[in-house]
């Protein structure tokens, strides 16, 4: 079946896993008010709301399957049904299966609202798959404010620790405050352009019927805007803190699928909307690059709490996925959606052996607490091992086939300095990611620590296991993988060229 | 014995199995309990190693090409490979490897004491590395076992380590890591000139069919010599090396010198000469080379010389025999590169075993400071014996596997680089000023302490350790003959391509 978009019809089939999605969301929040509020004590089997809302993240997952079937229309329709926007689907819907997975015990413990938490989840995810799959700015707009409100109210969702609250109101202004400059980039670029839509856009600058000056002014504000989102550096201020400050859950979620959905605009905007000027934007996405990854490595040298040592772990992977972005072609592109499916895997893994080992409220963040976790919970430590192997880039992980897959990218495009910057700060960040598991394999605990109550439910076993067979599935044969990724790719790089080609 | 071999098609599994049956061994280690493990793991290594043996017979002598090879797609996209493979010169790498994996895991018995089922699983893992770099005809598969064996030595260093043991694996790591990861960006900037004619791959056959300029080579030649030495290593990139041998438990020690040093050496044979043939042969390219390597023996012998801990001392002496390596290499003669050869087979026997006397002494007394023993000779003389012999091998005495190897080297550099060789001969006089006096001091000298007049001489298991070493340090200095007529055509095809390959013409424009 081919979607041309002439009736309303079209568009809700296009828009299918959304749909499923947000009345998902909504019969969660509802089923969590017929439950009972958060005030009352917590009960057995209160996870339930959380498997509902994976039953949900299934039931679009199905959606999306589904969509492979259909054909997408000729020409820039609003809504993008290429194998981008589906690639960049399954890595939201996993990371959103998998931050459901680890949440419910954290929730309970807690005595947060269950409904409301994991109905946020659902929403913030139907936000990140429209900013995906959508080639107009101010539809990208506002799928980005559904994403960030959710995630603005889920990181300060323990309003009683005030670390949680400083989280949530430090992301909400800051956040508020880039999306300003998005905004206004926007504003300027239809100014320029006469549209909003990436391929009008796209072809008023391949036709040079732009204006010139407030192109690139409103390229320059978007590229702030985003770096902003992606926390590249010098926009990267408010993530550690926001990281560290946020429910352990939230912040696995945040640090994987809200830093790829904007990665997934930031590519289809300037590769489809500004790839035919890249000299407009490729110094500013080279010098962020390069920042990135060398200052986050290196202040990452210097953390002592783990939840601030992966929240500049997440800075200096932005670097990484920068340099696939600045790359601009079809091999890169395909790493960037490569990349970001292990990370989300890897990440939200790692995070998940945090919130085991972290205690009651969190209050073991500290890296000396690490010290001896081999002895007492080896499964604990070897999962987490494997996820810091494959976020230092480890062969036989797929972190590591996804640096390769951005550095041939990289290679192809020529970026030599840039590639060099990449593997030395990958050394760099050896030193940081191996220092958590010499804490856990080479040093016994100090004698003062108390026995820490570490218990690891079904729901957060299930996770890790799904997180690991990624890791290691796309590490050792990516082949399936890298496929995918090739199409996504083509899907969103094909769609650009033949739009410049058409071009009167 | 051939046909036996034909008959079971040996030629089609031996490689696989080699690399993927210690991974397998691991997988059995880990299912069984703590107290089996080192038995299973021997068990397995000792299977391997025997069949190995197989690869002696079946190697056809006189072929310089890639025997036994197989190739299958890995990741097709990319075009990577399961591609392996060896010829004359990883012939001698894999059976070296085959054969230290059993006595090193025999050596431990004793002295691994806790945690020892993760320990013998990470060194059947450091085995499929090993057996993988040596074999990979693909450089991606070579670069994933190359980084693949840095994890378990990472974690044999670090947690059965001596007290600085966090410090010395983490220098080793990322001094390794530095070097390979440079070498990735040279790798795949060859990958990127494959794609000019089609898709791009990884396969060696393929790399070596691209045509480089100057310019490119010498680049090139800067990543991956870079990694390289750093592995070997050379001097002045060694500093990594007496901390991680001091501090690495015995059988890190021993798998290190042995094995993991010649996975740099190899490196310039399988890589950079046939590669970069015009760089190779650049006239400063070989004087830094032949420089460094030269610098490495006398620098290391002079250092050695005043090592007060033994295991420091025969860490030292590693540097020194991996620079008459380098510059038997770089001499770009028959007899250099075979006798650089023959140094690493010899090295990795001799050094092996040293390391393996130490551990035991150090079982016995708790420390490897050379004062504190003397006279032992007289009350264990199982013990003095290998030691002597061990260590004339690996000075380099006529009649031992050293003395063939740094002789066929030294002659090889003296017909390109005569003044190069004639220093570097100083070198082998230096390896005597520091073993023997080190020998004296443990063996002879008076029986002054009293601790070691009731040191026990070697038991069975270590008779049975060492004697293979000992007889193979013997066997290599009598009759190297067939050592040497295995590894010459391929080495004769290395340097046919050195001497007969030009760059390609510099581009126009950058």
């Amino acid at each position: 079946m081919t979607l041309d978009f002439s009736t309303p019809a079209h568009y809700l089939l296009a828009l299918l896993p959304e749909i499923v999605l947000s009345v998902w969301g909504t019969v969660v929040l509802l089923a969590g008010v017929w439950k009972g509020g958060a005030t009352s004590a917590p009960r057995a089997g209160s996870g339930n709301l959380a498997v509902l809302a994976m039953v949900g993240v299934l039931a679009a997952a199905f959606a999306n399957g589904w969509l492979y079937g259909l054909t997408p229309g000729q020409g820039s329709t609003m809504i993008a049904v290429d194998r981008f926007h589906l690639f960049a689907n399954w890595i939201f819907l996993l990371a959103a299966m998998l931050a459901l997975a680890i949440s419910p015990a954290y929730v309970r413990r807690q005595r947060l609202q269950e409904g409301e938490f994991h109905a946020l989840v659902l929403f913030a995810t139907v936000g990140m798959m429209l900013m995906g799959g959508t080639r107009d700015l101010i539809v990208i707009f506002l799928a980005l404010e559904v994403m960030s409100i959710s995630a603005y109210v889920l990181s300060g969702f323990n309003r009683r620790d005030p670390k949680s609250a400083e989280s949530g109101l430090k992301y909400f202004l800051l956040g508020a405050f880039s999306t300003g400059f998005l905004l206004y980039g926007i504003a300027l670029v239809y100014g320029a352009t006469g549209s909003t839509n990436l391929g009008l856009i796209a072809l008023a600058i391949g036709s040079d019927a732009a204006v010139a000056g407030l192109l690139h002014v409103g390229i320059a504000l978007l590229a702030i805007g985003f770096a902003f989102k992606v926390s590249a550096i010098p926009f990267h201020m408010w993530t550690p803190d926001v990281y560290e400050g946020a429910p352990s859950p939230v912040t696995a979620f945040m640090s994987a699928s809200v830093k790829a959905a904007a990665f997934v605009a930031f590519a289809r905007v300037f590769l489809v909307g500004f790839g035919g000027i890249p000299g407009s934007w490729y110094a500013i996405g080279w010098w962020l690059a390069a920042l990135t990854m060398v200052i986050a490595n290196v202040i990452a040298l210097a953390q002592t709490n783990v939840k601030r040592l992966l929240a500049y772990s997440s800075i200096a992977h932005a670097g990484y996925l920068l340099v696939a972005i600045v790359a601009l072609n079809q091999n890169a592109t395909a790493g960037l959606l490569f990349y970001l499916l292990v990370y989300t895997a890897m990440n939200i893994g790692a995070f998940a052996v945090i919130l085991c080992v972290s205690g009651h409220g969190e209050e073991r963040l500290g890296i000396h607490r690490y010290a001896g976790l081999g002895a007492r919970h080896p499964a604990l430590a070897v999962c987490l091992t494997i996820f810091l192997l494959s976020l230092a880039g480890f062969p036989g992980t797929g972190g590591f086939m996804g640096k390769i897959f951005i550095l041939q990218g990289a290679a192809e495009a020529g970026l030599w300095t840039l590639s060099v910057i990449f593997v030395l700060t990958t050394v760099v960040s050896y030193y940081y990611y191996l220092r958590i598991a010499w804490y856990m394999w080479m040093r016994e605990a100090a004698e003062s620590d108390e026995p820490d109550p570490v218990t690891v439910p079904l729901t957060m076993r299930f996770a890790m296991g799904a997180a690991v067979a990624v890791v290691i599935g796309l590490g050792v044969f990516p082949g399936g993988g890298v496929g995918f990724a090739r199409a996504g790719a083509e899907g969103l790089l094909t769609a650009g060229a033949l739009l410049l080609g058409a071009a009167p | 014995m051939t046909s036996l071999l034909q008959a079971v098609a040996f030629d089609s599994w031996i490689l696989h199995v080699l690399v993927w049956g210690p991974m397998a061994a691991m997988l059995h280690v880990l299912l069984e309990d703590e107290e089996r493990s080192g038995h299973i793991a021997f068990g397995w290594t000792l299977a391997l190693f025997v069949v190995s043996l197989g690869l002696w017979w079946s190697f056809t002598v006189g072929d310089p090409g890639f025997q036994m090879a197989s190739s299958v797609p890995w990741i097709e996209a990319w075009g990577v490979h399961y591609a392996l493979g060896i010829d004359g010169i990883s012939l001698f790498m894999v059976l070296l490897s085959c054969f230290t994996a059993p006595i090193t895991i025999l050596g431990s018995f004793r002295y691994i004491t806790r945690r020892r089922k993760s320990f013998y699983a990470l060194m059947l893992l450091l085995q499929t590395g090993i057996i993988g770099v040596f074999t990979a005809l693909d450089l991606m598969l070579f670069y994933v076992f190359f980084e693949l064996t840095l994890v378990p030595m990472y974690f044999i260093v670090g947690v059965w380590g001596g007290k600085r043991r966090i410090y010395a694996a983490v220098k080793f790591f990322l001094y390794t890591a530095v070097g390979s990861l440079l070498m990735l960006v040279g790798i795949l900037y060859l990958y990127a000139a494959t794609a000019g004619a089609g898709d791009g791959s990884f396969a060696y056959l393929d790399i070596l069919g691209v045509s480089l300029s100057m310019r490119e080579q010498l680049w090139l030649f800067a990543a991956f010599a870079l990694a390289f030495s750093i592995k070997v290593p050379l001097f002045p990139f060694h500093t990594w090396l007496p901390d991680a041998h001091v501090e690495a438990p015995t059988p890190g020690s021993v798998v290190l010198a042995a094995i993991l040093l010649k996975m740099g050496t190899y490196g310039f044979l399988r890589f950079l000469l046939p590669f970069f043939p015009a760089a190779s042969q650049h006239p400063s390219v070989v004087t830094v080379m032949l420089v460094l390597g030269t610098a490495g023996i006398v620098y290391a012998a002079w250092v050695a010389a005043v090592q007060p801990d033994a295991k420091k001392l025969v860490a030292y002496t590693s540097v020194a025999h991996m620079g008459f390596v380098v510059i038997g290499i770089f001499a770009l003669t028959l007899n250099g590169i075979q006798g650089g050869l023959v140094v690493m087979i010899s090295h990795g026997i001799s050094t092996g075993a040293l390391f393996l006397i130490l551990g035991m002494l150090y079982e016995r007394r708790h420390t490897r400071l050379t004062g504190e023993f003397g006279g032992l000779a007289r009350v264990a003389p199982m013990l003095a014996l290998a030691l002597v012999i061990t260590a004339l091998a690996s000075i380099g005495l006529p009649g031992t596997s050293g003395f063939v190897g740094e002789f066929l080297a030294l002659l090889g550099t003296f017909e390109t680089h005569p003044v190069t060789a004639v220093i570097a001969t100083s070198g082998v006089i230096f390896a005597a000023y520091y073993m023997l006096p080190m020998v004296q001091r443990v063996l002879f000298n008076e029986l002054d302490r009293e601790e070691n007049r009731s040191m026990p001489d070697l038991s069975r298991r270590e008779i049975f350790i060492l004697s293979p070493m000992v007889a193979l340090m013997i066997v290599i200095g009598v009759a190297p003959t067939p050592i040497l007529e295995r590894m010459e055509p391929s080495v004769e095809a290395i340097l046919e391509r050195v001497h007969t390959t030009p760059p390609a013409e510099e581009p126009a424009d950058s």
